[in-house]
């Protein structure tokens, strides 16, 4: 038994084409995350504040959807949102319809720490941001160029779309259309589980590309996106509306808990049974110290290590598999 | 394999020293909106459509709190949120921060089935209710007197117990406050009551929904989201079961209240009553909170660990039950 750590940064249909300068950067900032957080639980920090800050890394990195990087909605804004939850207790804070506040995952702790509540949205929260003092900044800090040139093709392939089948059929209620291979992915995660089986789990999220103003997704959903008890901490990440309905995060957990089964298999039940193939991915620790990265899509931006020396970084399913 | 069944409740917490008369007008409602259900059960409809209409006339009455008669915020208005969950295919729709659509649970299902999203808050889901052209009212309409004074109340106990719930690492925190008998989410119950509806239907196909919907939490923080728009916390359909909870929102978001009864039943094989007992009994941890259930066999079932829950529940075989006490 010692401490493990896993952190993601979205799953999806990331094309094995990725370009060079699309990868690298992606890479650098997972290895530079997992470092992170590795020197955070060598130096006993708790689980849950290894989680925030590895999170807060990945926050700032412009090249995930979550803080600066976030994807935008329909109408060209950001509306972040994230969960933190720690298994002992199973404390949990969340917030959604975030626009100013540089690190979304700090203001859930502080929710979770500081109100009476778990989950503030919109408005409210950040209000709650500045009563705090939680640093913040003009929304257009988090707007990257890169992503209003993803709007703009989320918009337009939206357009043929319909206008393709609006002679035939009434089919335009399909999937949010993708724009480029990985526009729609890049939630940012993290597990974390210290030598006393002491876990944390955290999650966040500038959204869907293209969404509806006031969209929430599975990210700041506890059981959905984020769950943590005493047997496990999970962050999932993929399709939002996927991952909610099907409990994801929860029923890891549960079927651990009421099952009997291992974190690889409760994990790989819920990735295989659960939701459908394409839709998600998720990274997950045990209080015994296992770990494990799930995924029914082409591929998930992921990092892990464990106490014991093992570690991994990578994107697409490894060459043993 | 049984018929249909359907319960209703209207949040759990009851004031013991509720006065009679207003028993009987909960009693009353309860009655009627499971009347309601039930013909609508015996015409046929589906387990979807009928919880959405009995929530719906939860909503109109001003009695409980959810449309109108909802809590108060901190600021006086009214934010209200829902959701919905059909088990067949378990989709599933929900709302925040409703501040003129009078009725959220039907907003919730247009989310569900007209938008590619399960979830929208605040003004996007007040765009999407005006563009979907649903009855919207002003925020006044949803404010009743009564509640007016009870904002007034909660806000004199506030000043008592503020704060009450800040997990200040390592002590006891307002231990004249734990000591205080029942409360509900740190308020004197008294201030608290009335709560949350919720519906849970499972047709004679077998088909199982459940809806929840609520003014939320008086006094509470604008922009708090509880239990009752989250699936899996206080809504949960699936194959098996639909379970709509109320009572403390954060213990049931804690416990995924819910997706927990399902739980135990797909994976332990607890039957429903089993399942629903097990998950009171062991998951609320100090929280508190009451839930009711039905499964596609046709078993209907509630559970609390409040002083009463508002409930009501009927089955097609005749069986008919409205309670508010153990």
């Amino acid at each position: 038994m010692g401490w493990a750590i896993a952190l993601h940064g979205g799953a999806g249909d990331i094309p094995v084409s990725l370009a060079a300068e699309r990868r690298q950067p992606r890479e650098a900032a997972l290895r530079h995350c997992l470092k992170v957080g590795v020197d955070a639980l060598k130096a006993r920090k708790s689980p849950l504040d290894v989680v925030e800050l590895v999170v807060r890394e990945l926050e700032n990195n412009p090249h995930y959807n979550a803080g600066r990087g976030s994807v935008l909605t329909r109408e060209g804004t950001i509306e972040m949102e994230a969960s933190i939850m720690d298994g002992n207790t199973k404390r949990c804070g969340a917030v959604s319809g975030l626009t100013t506040v540089v690190n979304p995952i700090s203001l859930a702790r502080l929710v979770m720490e500081k109100t009476p509540h778990i989950y503030l949205a919109f408005d409210g929260a950040e209000r709650f941001a500045r009563e705090q003092g939680i640093e913040t900044v003009d929304s257009s800090h988090f707007i990257t160029q890169e992503n209003i040139e993803r709007l703009k093709q989320a918009k337009e392939a939206n357009r043929v779309q319909i206008d393709y089948t609006q002679p035939i059929q009434k089919d335009e209620k399909k999937e949010t259309p993708t724009a480029d291979g990985d526009s729609q992915i890049g939630t940012v995660g993290c597990v974390a589980v210290d030598s006393h089986g002491n876990l944390a789990s955290a999650t966040s999220t500038g959204g869907l590309v293209n969404k509806m103003v006031g969209r929430i997704g599975d990210t700041p959903i506890i059981g959905a996106g984020t769950y943590a008890n005493n047997f496990c901490a999970v962050s999932a990440t993929g399709k939002g509306e996927a991952i909610m309905r099907g409990t994801v995060a929860r029923d890891v957990a549960a079927l651990m808990e009421f099952k009997g089964l291992s974190l690889k298999e409760a994990a790989a039940y819920v990735v295989e049974e659960c939701v459908p193939r394409g839709n998600v991915g998720l990274v997950a620790v045990s209080a015994k110290g296992e770990v494990t990265m799930a995924y029914n899509t082409t591929g998930m931006f992921r990092a892990c290590a464990t106490e014991d020396g093992y570690s991994e970084i990578a994107i697409w399913p490894s060459v043993q598999n | 394999m049984g018929g249909w069944a359907i319960a209703v409740h209207g949040g759990a917490g009851v004031d013991p020293n509720l006065p009679p008369h207003r028993q009987e007008e909960a009693k009353k409602l309860l009655t009627r909106c499971l009347n309601l259900g039930i013909s609508a059960l015996r015409s046929n409809h589906s387990a979807i459509d009928v919880v959405e209409l009995v929530v719906r006339e939860l909503e109109t009455d001003p009695l409980f709190n959810s449309g109108r008669g909802s809590a108060l915020t901190a600021n006086g208005t009214v934010e209200m949120e829902a959701s919905i969950m059909d088990g067949k295919g378990r989709r599933c729709g929900a709302v925040s921060g409703l501040t003129t659509v009078k009725n959220p649970v039907s907003l919730a299902r247009l989310v569900m089935d007209k938008s590619p999203h399960s979830y929208l808050a605040f003004s996007g889901a007040e765009d999407f209710a005006r563009q979907q052209g649903v009855e919207l009212v002003e925020n006044e309409y949803f404010i009743t007197e009564e509640n007016v004074g009870m904002l007034k109340l909660a806000k004199e106990a506030n000043t008592i117990v503020f704060d009450y719930r800040i997990p200040a690492v390592g002590s006891e925190t307002c231990s004249a406050v734990a000591e205080s008998p029942l409360q509900m989410n740190g308020l004197p119950i008294s201030v608290y009551a009335p709560e949350t509806v919720g519906c849970v239907v499972v047709d004679n196909q077998g088909r199982c929904a459940a809806a929840t919907s609520t003014g939320g939490l008086m006094n509470k923080m604008n922009g708090r989201i509880g239990d009752s728009p989250l699936i899996g916390a206080g809504t949960y359909a699936c194959n098996l079961c639909g379970v709509s909870c109320t009572g403390e929102g954060e213990a049931i978001i804690r416990g995924t209240l819910a997706r927990e009864v399902a739980a135990v039943m797909e994976y332990k094989g607890l039957s429903l009553q089993e399942a629903v007992d097990f998950v009171i009994k062991e998951r609320l941890d100090e929280g508190f909170a009451g839930l009711i259930a039905v499964s596609n066999k046709g078993d209907v079932a509630c559970g609390f660990n409040t002083t009463g829950m508002f409930r009501g529940c009927a089955t097609e075989d005749g069986f008919m039950e409205v309670g508010i006490w153990e």
